[in-house]
């Protein structure tokens, strides 16, 4: 699909709009029914309902699991069971937070540079082998990464990097999701006149992208950032190989080891879980909006 | 009928930009080191990729290939492994337990799809409508998908739980004993599935959403006008108009659903997870995987493994190109019937 078919995609309602409130029969077919604010009252809950039995737990005693009816109103334990959580070694918890905070970080701040450069270069730049390239970048996309993890563990194993952070950063420093996703952008947001301008005034294209380019990709590095740092965030298989070693764990990890460990002591488990996931509500309650856009442009696009 | 066609979201990329104008071509007028800067530099700015991917991707992925024909343990090298041939690939061909988590896998891979599938099309239509609090509803059902597997899984393997869940709490009132989830194979499915449902639905539906915003509207407005009713436009003219973004969504699914880890390992719990209960009730072929590979260190063995799960996933992808194929010329022959009988 080209560019244009997805502007004229995104704007052919904007005219029916219009006309729309004249009325007529397709006038109702667009208003929502009780129905439909029901439906999706209900999925709402559905969805939201787990995290908030996540905090009610965490905020109670160990008792509050087995009471019926279940309790529904947070408790006021939840010091008393992060204490305990910070206090219990064999979970390494806060080292599991701090880490995954470390790994997350470099990896989105180094995706999002080699994507964009890489994505400018495809989308602007002409060089032999531009379509081939990017061919064999999309064929990547395609491959699923479990598939090398045996000879992964063994490299890392010989250049002494197991049990250390970066056998879990290295691998994934690029991303082809990431590169297409900036070649998309960059030839469609970035006007080509811009870079024209930028080579008169005898820029290298090096100072093209980071002054003309780069800020032309705002908009998609925030989404490719987000996503990059919540899937790090929440990996899982990779760390449990590569970081044996209990006392170094990510975030993730150090819970597996707490509901295995310690499955009775359930509110220490989900004072865990929500200091988990309390840094990725942060981000989504502040970019939700983009978080949403991002993902809808992406399947428009994809 | 025929705009759609140019509107409609395709899932194929890669094949566009044919004539388009370069801006940053080759001048006269630079020094030598522009001109060097404007022919090698794309390559260094594309390198990173390359260089990461061969070492980290590439590579791990032919040597799985190497390893997989020798019998290799931990600590063996290329000169001391044994090299057998496809020994192992008949030996797991011939093994009960690699089976079973071939079954655990494809059943829980079907439980989740489909209803979530058909669930987020539901959701996604009525997302479509005009509502009060857009953003808020779209950020609701998207909640889960932020949610880590881990925190999923913790959380689920509590409301099943078998004394004191909220889900056999709740199914008590209608007269259901406890169950006990993690027993039984297919209690263990319905879990697990329900796990991947509830992360997965509302991110899907907003894909279906953002598809179905590309549907120009007057196609609607002249069925209402022909009385069609909204229930038969959603699925004779909404849903067969999503089909690309359909396959796209269910090929997603298909490589993430053959993969399942995460859940299963953490709802399993007990003595041993990776082995999916006694029985091997949730076993998944990546669990049977690192069973080989971390606690047998069948090295060859466990990427023999990774070999048959890349070829399983490449079979399902294959199934479902074919599936779309005849969709599509179902559709197609529909399509000329139609102009037939007008």
């Amino acid at each position: 699909m080209t560019s244009t078919a997805v502007r004229t995609g995104v704007t052919t309602p904007a005219p029916s709009r219009r006309r729309r409130r004249g009325g007529g029969a397709a006038e109702r077919l667009w208003q929502a029914s009780p129905l439909t604010y029901v439906t999706l009252l209900a999925a709402v809950a559905l969805s939201i309902f787990p995290l908030y039995y996540m905090f009610v737990i965490a905020t109670r005693t160990n008792d509050a699991i087995g009471q019926t009816p279940p309790p529904v109103t947070p408790g006021g334990e939840i010091g008393g069971n992060i204490d305990r959580l910070l206090g219990n070694e064999s979970a390494a918890f806060m080292t599991g937070l701090v880490n995954s905070a470390i790994v997350a970080t470099v990896i989105t701040v180094f995706v999002v540079f080699f994507s964009s450069l890489a994505g400018f270069a495809f989308a602007k730049l002409r060089f032999k082998g531009r379509n081939g390239l990017m061919l064999g970048i999309l064929i990547t996309m395609m491959v699923p990464t479990q598939l090398g993890i045996v000879p992964l563990y063994q490299m890392m194993y010989e250049w002494d990097l197991h049990n250390k952070l970066p056998s879990i950063i290295l691998p994934f420093l690029v991303s082809g999701f990431g590169v297409f996703m900036m070649r998309q952008y960059a030839s469609q947001a970035v006007p080509d006149e811009l870079i024209e301008a930028a080579r008169m005034d005898g820029c290298s294209t090096f100072r093209t992208y980071w002054n003309v380019v780069l800020p032309g990709l705002r908009p998609a590095i925030a989404v490719l950032g987000l996503f990059t740092f919540m899937e790090q965030w929440n990996s899982f298989l990779w760390p449990q190989i590569a970081l044996g070693d209990p006392t170094n764990p990510t975030v993730q990890l150090s819970l597996q080891r707490l509901s295995q460990g310690y499955y009775n002591d359930y509110s220490q488990v989900f004072a865990g879980t929500l200091l988990s996931v309390v840094p990725l509500l942060v981000i989504f309650i502040i970019f939700g909006r983009q978080i949403i856009g991002g993902i809808m442009e992406g399947a428009v696009k994809a | 009928m025929a705009v759609q066609s140019s509107t409609r979201p395709e899932v194929a990329p890669g094949q566009r930009r044919g004539g388009s104008q370069l801006p940053m071509e080759p001048q006269r007028s630079k020094g030598v080191l522009g001109r060097l800067d404007i022919k090698y530099s794309p390559y260094l700015y594309i390198a990173p990729f390359f260089v990461v991917f061969g070492i980290f991707g590439l590579w791990p992925l032919i040597y799985t290939l190497r390893m997989s024909l020798y019998d290799w343990d931990l600590g063996s090298t290329i000169e001391t492994a044994k090299f057998v041939g496809f020994d192992n690939f008949a030996m797991f061909l011939g093994d009960e337990d690699f089976w079973n988590s071939v079954v655990n896998t494809l059943a829980m891979f079907l439980m989740s799809t489909i209803p979530q599938l058909i669930l987020a099309l539901i959701l996604a239509n009525a997302l479509n409508k005009r509502l009060r609090g857009r953003t808020l509803l779209r950020m609701g059902v998207l909640i889960p998908n932020i949610t880590s597997v881990a925190a999923v899984a913790i959380v689920f393997t509590q409301l099943y739980n078998r004394d004191f869940g909220l889900i056999n709490w709740f199914l008590g009132f209608f007269g259901v004993e406890p169950i006990d989830w993690t027993a039984h194979s297919w209690s263990s499915w319905v879990a697990i599935s329900s796990m991947v449902d509830w992360r997965w639905t509302g991110y899907n539906a907003l894909i279906f959403l953002a598809a179905m915003q590309s549907i120009p509207r007057d196609i609607y407005e002249s069925a209402s006008i022909d009385g069609a009713s909204a229930w038969r436009q959603f699925w004779t003219m909404t849903v067969p108009m999503l089909r690309p973004t359909i396959i796209f969504v269910t090929i997603i699914s298909t490589i993430g659903g053959l993969q399942l880890y995460g859940e299963p390992l953490l709802f399993t719990g007990g003595g041993n997870p990776l082995l999916g209960g006694s029985d091997r009730q949730s076993q998944t072929v990546t669990m049977f995987l690192m069973e080989q590979f971390y606690m047998k260190f069948e090295l060859g063995r466990a990427a023999t493994v990774a070999w048959l799960l890349f070829i399983m996933i490449l079979i399902f992808s294959v199934i479902n190109f074919l599936f779309t194929r005849s969709l599509r010329s179902a559709d197609g022959k529909a399509k000329q019937r139609k102009a037939v009988k007008r």
